[in-house]
């Protein structure tokens, strides 16, 4: 790890006035755990770390009839084990349960694992989040791409976006807040991810010198809501690909949908085919793997990922039948 | 002179019981101290640059940044310019500084400038290396194309294992430090602490007997920590450069999995011929591996199973990646792999119970089918194999299908050579001295027992003093030897350490030193037991002089011998949608002779079957074809089974009659090799169709569901 | 030369005018004890480091000063300044578990915090669980059931096992499988460490305080 200087505020105007006009300058440490990894890798170095954990107006989570706010510096751990949530956001509380282990689950927060950075093992070693040999031409397609994205991967991007709550909260029409010299910036969370097209994007709509504070959640009233996802092993592993499926059923039938997949492609991924295939119809087998294999259609192989198309459709089937039977895996 | 032989079951005090480990306390406290964890005085941190090219010639060094940092008290470029870099993680310049973040600054100062070269990272397919592919051996045994002819069945498959590495959790490295010009003290991560030294004496033009290595824990090994590497070497320059401060080198994780260690892979199509009964007559085979640039020998196929007829042909694959390190019994699991998967197919074209199919042709393995014969009746009973096993491709309904496999295996183990100092004090307590080390399978426990039972004494009345080269030279720890050399030359010591408190005792007893015998706490005549003093009133008769003895290992008597059988089953649950296997349970049947501690010999069997759950469902060395660098040199990406990946393990040790009289045999590496085979044969057993190659990951398992029905022919 | 520049230190190869630059905040008090104080909205704010900071950490109740950079790591700090070494450095990036460590009551990788973050906590470590030369009931189990083998991964399960016991006194198998996620082994001693948390667990039920 590079020298850094640090400074813990008291207050989030301080915290974003001590962050600074170029990424390089100056990042927020909170859970720390993707962070300080990369930093240690030195892929990122930052020549401060402005500490925002003793922000108390970054924590809490306030479940009111409305609404959910999730302050950003909730862990995941408290964010799986909130009885509200677990209540009336199963699928939230579920997706928190499966990411990483105990300790991970303790540290990281919400705002980090919206904001962590992809995991591509070519990014970590650092070629660049568009990852590039020295003639400049992608690594990717050519090389090892057995981890890499089945959807949006058209160029030059092809990590997958890492996080396991986005989903899951954008199916359910989250907002997230932002926080900035300006002020408040209030996004749908939707719109927070982003596919890099150059050197110079990022996989958010953040700038530097702003901060995660809140992650809105509308009432969930009446959605028929899953989670699934797919990873090799039981703890401390990455989904290979997770499906999170928000649905209105009115007459028996699906009136409206919202179905994301997670891990497939450099940003949460809507899929309106399936969410399409899935409207006007009664949630059963066939309805499911037809809203499945609509969510899959138009992904392609990199040529080691090919896999990956199967456990995206696997996921959303999953999810969808598991959302008809009312609750969480 | 004393009969070396091991004591009749009913004489055992210790032997052969369940015994907690001696350093358990220091291990769950936080006390046990790791090379890793040794701060000494003024110690200095040592990083290493390492090249980020495969192949590339070194243009030029420039290290005037670092050298001119504060804090910077050591330069040493390990690789001249001019010089070829062989695989990505090599190591150039070392540096050594006052505390790590400066040694980190440092090495990131120093500007290397290279002339890239091609190189080649592919070790899956000796067709696309062009002359990395080094011209293929071949070997015959009796008439296979004969035998061919005359089989009535033939089966083709193909197997493989990708390279995976040996990722001990303690890191590979050393402190070293200078004391005058003269001496040289070494603190080291190594499972041969005897060994050291000599190695060290050469490169470092240092007299061997200069040169101290002491080691009281070693935190993982597992076959690559046996020389002293670069990095150490290098740890001494720097140290002799700073004016002899300790310089500490220890492996960072990346440098740990990509140079640190790396089991070779092997791939290899199998053609078996054999009649309708099972009885397997003809083997052909055509293999390839790779150890590094050194390319890589044949594992041992067939496997256990003597063929009466095979033709084979093996390539050696050059890679520029860090060098293959002998990975817990060597080239066995791949030759397991590739054997027993061969049966598994044969037995599935038979439509045969491959339980029976093993059974049939059982004397192909020689010497030990009696002892397979013995274990597979075992196994069988606690898996539950008659009630559960079904022909190829579970037809219940649902995604998830389960299946059963399994497999038999052998190793060698005999002990290697061992010597000790056996010290009985007139106060009556013992001391073994050795220069050997605890991996963690229970070394110094096992020399207490030896001891404490030969005594008839408690456990606690002897201490063990290992990891230390000024102890009596014992051998490296590797291939399963170690317990049958220690536990050999500690026996034999203690018997003679034994019959010279005889000869002091007996005329106090009015016997002959012959007549008499240990026995709980007490020294008797053994035609009349009413005759005998206590331990302690024993040793009160050596003098003021301590008996010390030195007991050495090989030496008359059979206590140790070699060549043990297993038997595993697996019982495995695959989700064929998404292609992930997890494990239900994997029962281990294994001999190694006399058993010395039964709760320790367990742990290695239970150890060896959660290893094997990684490297069949999890681990592999993923190296860039294009860049040449290892992608996953973390724990992340590198995975390793976790506590819910494993299912339910049962171990059932051969103990008693039959296995006892052959002496104590090491069992490290035995139970690890039938794993990858058993875990692949449940898997194939479940789904209908071989997966080919370990790891069994979701693409590899989707991949062969996909090609269900047309040839084995999956790409690795 | 500026006098900025004078105050450079050593090994971070920045002067305090590049960090200064990056925020455009001005310096309102010199440099005192490895920290400067600096007016943001208002408020006074410390900046610490680049260089060496002094570091107070309440450790197993004890207190412990160091002084290190704000780039050291709470493992680094416990393994290299303070020798306590039960803590292991195995992946250092938040995967094996092997430097598990308790901060406020939580189970944390101290491998992912940094030192000067663990100022005003109450950290536990491995070290800590022993009453005097006492093994904790919980230690005795891992000896009991062989919980270890080469044992570089047993201080950071004694210590999850600590904290998923407190949360969970009376677990199932699956909770427990569940609940230790978070630490690998290589060596392979899961089954000893499961029947470790049974005895632990059971033996609290029995009554006995565990502390």
């Amino acid at each position: 790890m590079r020298a850094f200087e640090y400074a813990s505020p008291a207050t989030k105007d301080q915290a974003v006035q001590l962050l600074g006009k170029a990424w390089d300058d100056a990042a927020p440490l909170a859970g720390g755990t993707d962070l300080l990894a990369l930093m240690k890798d030195d892929i990122f170095s930052p020549k401060r770390l402005v500490n925002i954990k003793e922000l108390k107006e970054l924590r809490g989570i306030v479940a009111g009839p409305r609404q959910l706010r999730i302050g950003a510096l909730t862990t995941i751990q408290e964010l799986a084990d909130h009885p509200q949530v677990r209540q009336r956001y199963p699928a939230i509380a579920h997706a928190a349960e499966e990411i990483a282990g105990p300790q991970i689950r303790n540290m990281g927060t919400i705002g980090g694992n919206l904001c962590q950075r992809p995991r591509c093992w070519y990014y970590r070693a650092g070629f660049g989040l568009l990852p590039k040999d020295e003639a400049g031409e992608s690594l990717v397609p050519s090389g090892d791409n057995r981890y890499h994205a089945i959807l949006g991967n058209g160029g030059p991007a092809y990590f997958v976006s890492p996080s396991s709550l986005a989903p899951v909260l954008i199916a359910l029409g989250s907002t997230v807040r932002l926080y900035g010299p300006e002020g408040k910036r209030d996004l749908a969370l939707e719109k927070f991810f982003r596919i890099p097209q150059s050197d110079a994007d990022r996989e958010h709509d953040l700038r530097s010198n702003e901060i995660v504070t809140d992650i809105i959640v509308p009432a969930a009233t009446g959605l028929k809501t899953a989670f699934y996802e797919i990873r090799q092993k039981e703890a401390m592993d990455w989904p290979l690909a997770l499906a999170a499926v928000a649905l209105r059923v009115e007459a028996g039938k699906v009136s409206s949908a919202r179905v994301l997949m997670g891990h497939v492609a450099p940003i949460p991924w809507r899929s309106e085919e399936a969410e399409q295939a899935l409207i006007g119809k009664a949630i059963s087998e066939e309805a499911a793997q037809s809203a499945a294999d609509a969510a899959v259609s138009k992904a392609t192989s990199l040529g080691r990922n090919r896999y990956k198309i199967q456990l995206a459709r696997v996921a959303v089937k999953r999810a969808i039948l598991q959302a008809g039977r009312g609750g969480v895996r | 002179m004393a009969d070396y032989k091991w004591p009749e079951a009913e004489k055992r005090t210790h032997l052969g019981k369940s015994i907690s480990r001696i350093d358990g306390a220091d291990k769950v406290s936080g006390r046990a101290k790791y090379t890793y964890d040794i701060n000494r005085p003024g110690m200095l941190y040592g990083k290493v640059v390492r090249s980020k090219y495969a192949r590339a010639k070194i243009v030029s060094i420039d290290t005037s940044a670092a050298e001119k940092m504060a804090g910077v008290k050591a330069v040493h470029v390990i690789i001249e310019p001019g010089s070829e870099i062989r695989w990505a993680g090599e190591e150039i310049v070392a540096v050594a500084a006052v505390d790590e973040p400066t040694a980190e600054d440092a090495a990131r100062a120093i500007k290397i400038k290279y002339e890239k070269l091609a190189h080649n990272v592919i070790d899956t397919d000796p067709k696309a290396v062009g002359d990395n592919a080094r011209p293929p051996s071949e070997q015959t045994v009796g008439d296979a194309d004969k035998a061919f002819k005359e089989a009535e069945v033939t089966v083709e498959g193909f197997y493989g294992l990708t390279s995976i590495t040996h990722c001990c959790l303690e890191s590979h490295g050393s402190i070293t430090e200078w004391e005058g010009d003269k001496n040289l003290l070494v603190h080291i991560s190594t499972q041969a602490v005897s060994q050291i030294a000599g190695q060290l004496a050469g490169p470092l033009e240092t007299p061997a007997g200069n040169i101290r290595v002491k080691q009281d824990h070693i935190g993982g090994g597992f076959g690559s920590k046996f020389g002293p590497d670069r990095w150490d070497i290098t740890g001494a320059r720097l140290s002799k450069k700073a004016g002899g401060k300790p310089v500490k080198i220890m492996l960072e994780r990346d440098a740990e999995l990509m140079v640190a260690g790396m089991r070779p892979p092997a791939y290899a199509r199998v053609k078996l011929g054999a009649m309708k009964d099972g009885r397997v007559v003809a083997w052909e085979s055509e293999s390839w591996s790779s150890g590094g640039l050194g390319g890589g020998g044949s594992p041992p196929i067939p496997y256990v199973f003597v063929v009466p007829n095979q033709k084979r042909k093996h390539t050696a694959i050059a890679t520029n990646v860090g060098s293959a390190r002998a990975w817990r019994a060597p080239a066995h699991p791949q030759a397991c792999l590739i054997t027993m998967g061969a049966l598994e197919d044969l037995a599935a074209k038979l439509n045969m119970d491959p339980y029976d199919l093993f059974l049939k042709n059982i004397d192909l393995t020689g010497a030990r089918a009696d002892v397979y014969r013995e274990e597979m009746k075992i196994a069988a009973d606690l898996i539950g194999w008659k009630a559960k096993w079904h022909p190829r491709g579970d037809k219940n309904a649902g995604p998830v299908k389960r299946g059963l496999g399994l497999s038999i295996h052998t190793w060698g183990g005999g002990g290697h050579a061992s010597d000790c100092d056996i010290t009985i004090q007139p106060d009556g307590s013992v001391e073994v001295k050795m220069g050997t080390q605890d991996l963690g399978v229970g070394t110094r426990t096992a020399l207490r027992i030896v001891a404490a039972d030969t005594f008839a004494i408690p456990l606690d009345s002897v201490n063990v003093l290992i990891g230390d080269n000024r102890y009596p030279a014992s051998g490296g720890s590797g291939g399963s030897t170690t317990i049958g050399g220690i536990s050999a030359s500690t026996r034999r010591g203690s018997l003679d350490a034994l019959d010279a408190l005889f000869a002091k005792v007996a005329p106090s007893l009015g016997a002959q030193p012959a007549d008499l015998e240990a026995f709980q706490g007490t020294i008797r005549v053994k035609s009349d037991p009413s005759k005998s003093v206590t331990w302690k009133q024993a040793c009160a008769k050596i003098g003021a002089t301590p008996i010390t003895v030195r007991g050495k290992n090989p030496g008359p008597g059979t206590l140790t011998s070699s060549g043990v059988g297993g038997v595993q089953m697996a019982d495995v649950s695959v989700d064929v949608e998404t292609g992930i296997v997890k494990i239900n349970k994997i029962v281990a049947v294994q001999d190694c002779g006399l058993v010395v501690n039964k709760k320790l010999a367990e742990s290695q069997c239970y150890g060896a079957l959660i290893m094997g759950v990684a490297y069949s469902l999890y681990e592999e060395k993923v190296m860039d074809v294009k860049t040449g660098r290892m992608l996953n040199p973390n724990m992340e990406f590198y995975k390793l089974a976790g506590i819910a990946d494993i299912g339910e393990l049962v171990v059932h040790m051969m103990t008693g009659k039959g296995y006892d009289e052959r002496g104590v045999i090491g069992l490290g590496e035995p139970p690890v090799v039938s794993p990858g085979a058993v875990i692949s044969n449940a898997v194939a057993n479940a789904i209908g169709v071989r997966v080919p190659t370990l790891p069994l990951t979701p693409d590899r398992v989707l991949e062969a569901l996909e090609k269900k029905g047309g040839t084995n022919n999956a790409s690795i | 030369m500026s006098d900025d520049e004078k105050v450079k230190e050593k090994g971070s190869g920045l002067s305090r005018r590049t960090f200064l630059k990056a925020s455009g905040i001005s310096l309102s008090v010199p440099l005192v004890m490895g920290h400067r104080v600096v007016k943001v909205a208002g408020a006074p704010v410390k900046v610490f480091g680049p260089g060496k900071v002094p570091v107070s950490l309440l450790i197993n109740g004890k207190k412990y000063q160091a002084t290190v950079e704000p780039r050291v790591t709470l493992l680094e700090a416990l393994r290299h300044e303070l020798d306590l070494t039960g803590a292991k450095r195995v992946c250092d990036r938040g995967t094996c578990g092997a430097c598990t460590v308790i901060v406020d009551g939580k189970l944390v990788y101290s491998c992912s915090m940094l030192a000067i973050e663990g100022e005003g906590k109450a950290i536990t470590t491995v070290e800590g669980l022993m009453q005097g030369d006492r093994l904790h009931p919980l230690q005795q189990a891992f000896i009991d059931n062989d919980a270890q083998q080469c044992g570089f991964c047993t201080p950071g399960f004694v210590v999850a096992c600590k904290a998923f016991l407190d949360k969970n006194p009376n677990p199932t198998a699956e909770e427990i499988n569940k609940g230790l996620g978070g630490n690998l082994c290589r060596c392979g001693t899961y089954v000893g460490v499961r029947a470790a948390v049974a005895q632990a667990a059971k033996g609290r039920r029995g009554g006995r305080r565990n502390g």
